[in-house]
């Protein structure tokens, strides 16, 4: 079946289908846990994945995530949502493995559509050096794909969102702005090549250019927005993030996007959530606001290291930008400046 | 004034079809929405092209008063 527009399917997309933070923390805060010896991160932390010491000296580092389409072409979303999924594993310092894939496919859909996110995802994964090994599939209204994925890593060097520290700066490795921009490109409003490119872009050498640096804490910016991510950063961390906006670097569009109202709904959510947590100046303009709590789908690698090694990061690895520093805890986790 | 029901509709779609009716009636309308991200983003997409908003609150949704 070509021409499929499989955003035209769903009511939601990418990240920005996620359950609201605060019904979350809701629903699953007081759920009894069963304690396990070599679980070093479970289900209590707000980390990317969770992390299992295998007892040899590394880490078993474990993650899933799916989602809508956020694009029409059924290759570039298996790509996409492939890229995504794998971030998790990188966001935690780990080398990912192995996959095994989640596909909700509705039964009008051509099964050929299936075949070719299958297709874009096994291009991701083999450039990721990873292999997917089997899965499961569900007949569903909308479609849903993504991947669960296991990486390994060495246990002194598994990252982790605790351990930023007063003086490291805080380093962005993707531009900011996909939600915005992704719903203005579904009004017809704009084009999105740029998201698109960079959705589909594996956050596999943000990782590997810190190789041999000083990695204090680190996370990937998705759903939660920049917002929701640097808050459980720097909470977990018990520091304050103070961001500068002017130094936060958004695709070309996004403000736009906001401006004229191109909002995704997970914006107004994640704020809800957050807006007791974070400090935000009142003379920051509303659609600016928008840009700072607005969902990202497959962002980049948020990193906190001591200076020196975020200079040289950022030498090794273009693209990426210091979006702000780590001071003691104050007020707020996070503040924007 | 016009009246543009756009209940039962989630973003980006309320704004699509505010940006369509207010073609047809420059000087202003009425915009009926049901949740607050469209309240919200119709809100911005007005106030962005230089029209004054007032919201009205009624039970489970919004008139959004579209005015010069």
């Amino acid at each position: 079946m070509e021409g499929v527009r499989l955003t035209s399917l769903v009511r939601s997309s990418g990240c920005n289908a996620k359950l609201p933070p605060g019904d979350l923390h809701r629903a699953l805060d007081d759920l009894p846990q069963r304690r396990s010896e070599a679980l070093i991160e479970g289900f209590e932390s707000s980390d990317d994945a969770l992390v299992y010491d295998l007892g040899d000296g590394r880490v078993l580092i474990e993650t899933v995530d799916f989602f809508p389409p956020m694009v029409d072409d059924p290759e570039v979303f298996g790509e996409i949502a492939a890229a995504n999924a794998i971030s998790d594993i990188y966001a935690m310092g780990g080398e990912p493995k192995i996959a095994m894939s989640l596909m909700c496919f509705p039964s009008c859909l051509d099964i050929s559509v299936m075949r070719r996110i299958m297709e874009g995802a096994i291009r991701k994964t083999e450039e990721a050096g990873v292999v997917i090994a089997g899965g499961h599939t569900l007949s569903d209204r909308d479609p849903k794909f993504g991947l669960a994925v296991t990486g390994f890593a060495a246990k002194d060097k598994v990252w982790s969102n605790k351990g930023a520290l007063p003086g490291d700066v805080a380093v962005l490795t993707k531009r900011l702005g996909v939600g915005l921009l992704m719903t203005a490109h579904k009004a017809g409003e704009t084009e999105a090549e740029e998201a698109i490119s960079q959705m589909r872009l594996l956050n596999r050498r943000a990782k590997e250019a810190a190789e041999g640096l000083e990695v204090h804490a680190a996370t990937d910016v998705t759903g939660f927005s920049l917002m929701g991510h640097s808050y459980e950063a720097a909470s977990a961390s018990g520091v304050t993030l103070r961001i500068a906006f002017d130094s936060l670097r958004f695709l070309p569009g996004a403000e736009d996007a906001a401006r004229f109202g191109f909002v995704p709904e997970g914006r107004y959510t994640n704020e809800d959530y957050l807006s007791d947590k974070v400090h935000i100046p009142d003379s920051l303009p509303l659609h600016q606001r928008d840009m700072l709590f607005s969902p990202e789908t497959s962002g980049g690698l948020l990193i906190f290291m001591p200076a020196l090694d975020a200079k040289e990061y950022l030498e090794r690895c273009p693209g990426a930008y210091a979006i702000g520093e780590v001071l003691e805890k104050r007020d707020k986790c996070v503040e924007v400046i | 004034m016009k009246t543009l029901d756009a209940s039962g509709y989630s973003c980006p779609e309320p704004v699509i079809m505010t940006k369509k009716a207010l073609k047809d009636s420059p000087d202003g309308l009425d915009v009926i929405v049901d949740n607050r991200a469209s309240k919200e983003n119709v809100t911005r997409y007005a106030t962005a092209l230089g029209y004054k908003v007032a919201v009205e609150e009624g039970s489970g949704n919004w008139t959004l008063r579209i005015s010069r």
